[in-house]
């Protein structure tokens, strides 16, 4: 049978680990979108071959 | 489910996100935002939304950063003086080793960030800042010399530079002017703190000017250096950062803030003590509003082209 010790400890815990999670999630999504508009603003273009050359 | 690291005593120790948060130093952290997007929307090339989101973003988590690094050096006078004594650090939520720990890692963080986002020029000046603030001013001046604050003042005048090479990838005189406003701005500030915070500064060995060279002369470094501020302030509308709403402001609360400063001149202890330091509370106050609505003025000037055209 389990233990189950509720206490606001454990509140406190969750709420940390929750905030933290979603800061994580967040800044993959703002890593994300700025990949996007640095390839799509031409950061990192690369340099123009003629042709024949 | 079985819980057996469950022990009753760590609840004094179990800091909660929030706690880490108030290590970063928020409301600084705002002024750091607002000064820093004010110097990248006041700059003269466009930046896109999500790089200027981005980067912004990473200045805030850099001066955070630096906040937690300096209540990690500073726990033992802030536990100290009032009105640092609940605290993360001092009030023993998080422990300092944790602040360190965070610190160093945001800091790394940010300005590694900061490169990707905008460039290694803004990502540079946001490390010596954060160097600035940290070692120079919280390590070395804070407890060495009274003029602590004016010195130290420079790392929060760097946001806006920071904000401006965002976008332009230089620096410019614009920028530096921006630069001055505030750190021009951060003596008179602090010092009118001091004189209503009384003991504070005394009973944690912080050579405040308060502590070092008297109140009355205190007062007057006040004024000295208010002077040249509201000279700074309102020549800064005849540049490409100000204009004719800027100008309005400027001259309306540096008329306000010499008042202010002369009236803290004039005073002396007994008449202080006697109002409870009401004119020193009420500029201290005044402070806050003079840098929001100066950097507003700038911002509107860049965001009203009318107002340029106008002007121009």
């Amino acid at each position: 049978m389990s233990i189950k010790a509720e206490h606001e400890i454990h509140q406190r815990r969750k709420g940390r680990n929750v905030g933290v999670g979603m800061m994580l999630g967040g800044f993959v999504v703002l890593i994300l979108a700025l990949t996007f508009v640095k390839i799509t603003g031409g950061d990192f273009e690369m340099p123009r071959i003629e042709e024949g050359q | 489910m079985t819980d057996i690291s469950y022990q009753p005593q760590q609840q004094e120790t179990e800091a909660s996100l929030g706690d880490y948060f108030a290590l970063m130093k928020p409301r600084v952290m705002q002024l750091v935002v607002f000064t820093a997007l004010v110097g990248l929307l006041a700059a003269p090339i466009s930046v896109h939304p999500v790089i200027g989101f981005a980067s912004i973003l990473f200045v805030a988590i850099g001066a955070g950063a630096s906040g937690a690094l300096n209540m990690w050096w500073d726990a033992d006078i802030d536990g100290v003086m009032t009105r640092t004594a609940k605290r993360p650090v001092p009030a023993g939520k998080v422990t300092a080793d944790e602040a360190k720990v965070l610190g160093f890692a945001l800091s790394g963080l940010s300005v590694m960030m900061l490169a990707l986002s905008a460039n290694l020029l803004a990502a540079a000046l946001l490390a010596f800042t954060i160097f600035f603030y940290v070692v120079i001013y919280s390590m070395w001046l804070k407890r060495w010399t009274p003029q602590n604050i004016v010195i130290g003042g420079a790392a929060g005048a760097f946001p806006p530079v920071i904000g401006w090479v965002i976008a332009t990838g230089s620096m410019s005189v614009e920028a530096w002017l921006m630069f001055a406003l505030i750190f021009m701005w951060t003596p008179p500030h602090f010092w009118a703190l001091a004189l209503f915070m009384k003991e504070d500064y005394h009973n944690a060995g912080v050579p405040m000017l308060t502590v070092t060279h008297g109140r009355k002369s205190t007062r007057a470094h006040v004024l000295a250096y208010t002077v040249p501020l509201a000279l700074l302030a309102v020549g800064t509308a005849f540049t490409s950062i100000g204009g004719p709403v800027y100008l309005a402001v400027a001259v309306v609360l540096n008329a306000l803030f010499l008042k202010g400063a002369y009236d803290i001149w004039c005073r002396n202890e007994v008449q202080a003590e006697a109002d409870g330091y009401k004119v020193e509370k009420s500029f201290f106050r005044l402070s806050l509003w003079y840098l929001f609505a100066h950097f507003g003025a700038i911002l509107a000037e860049a965001l009203l082209p009318a107002a340029w055209g106008i002007w121009a």
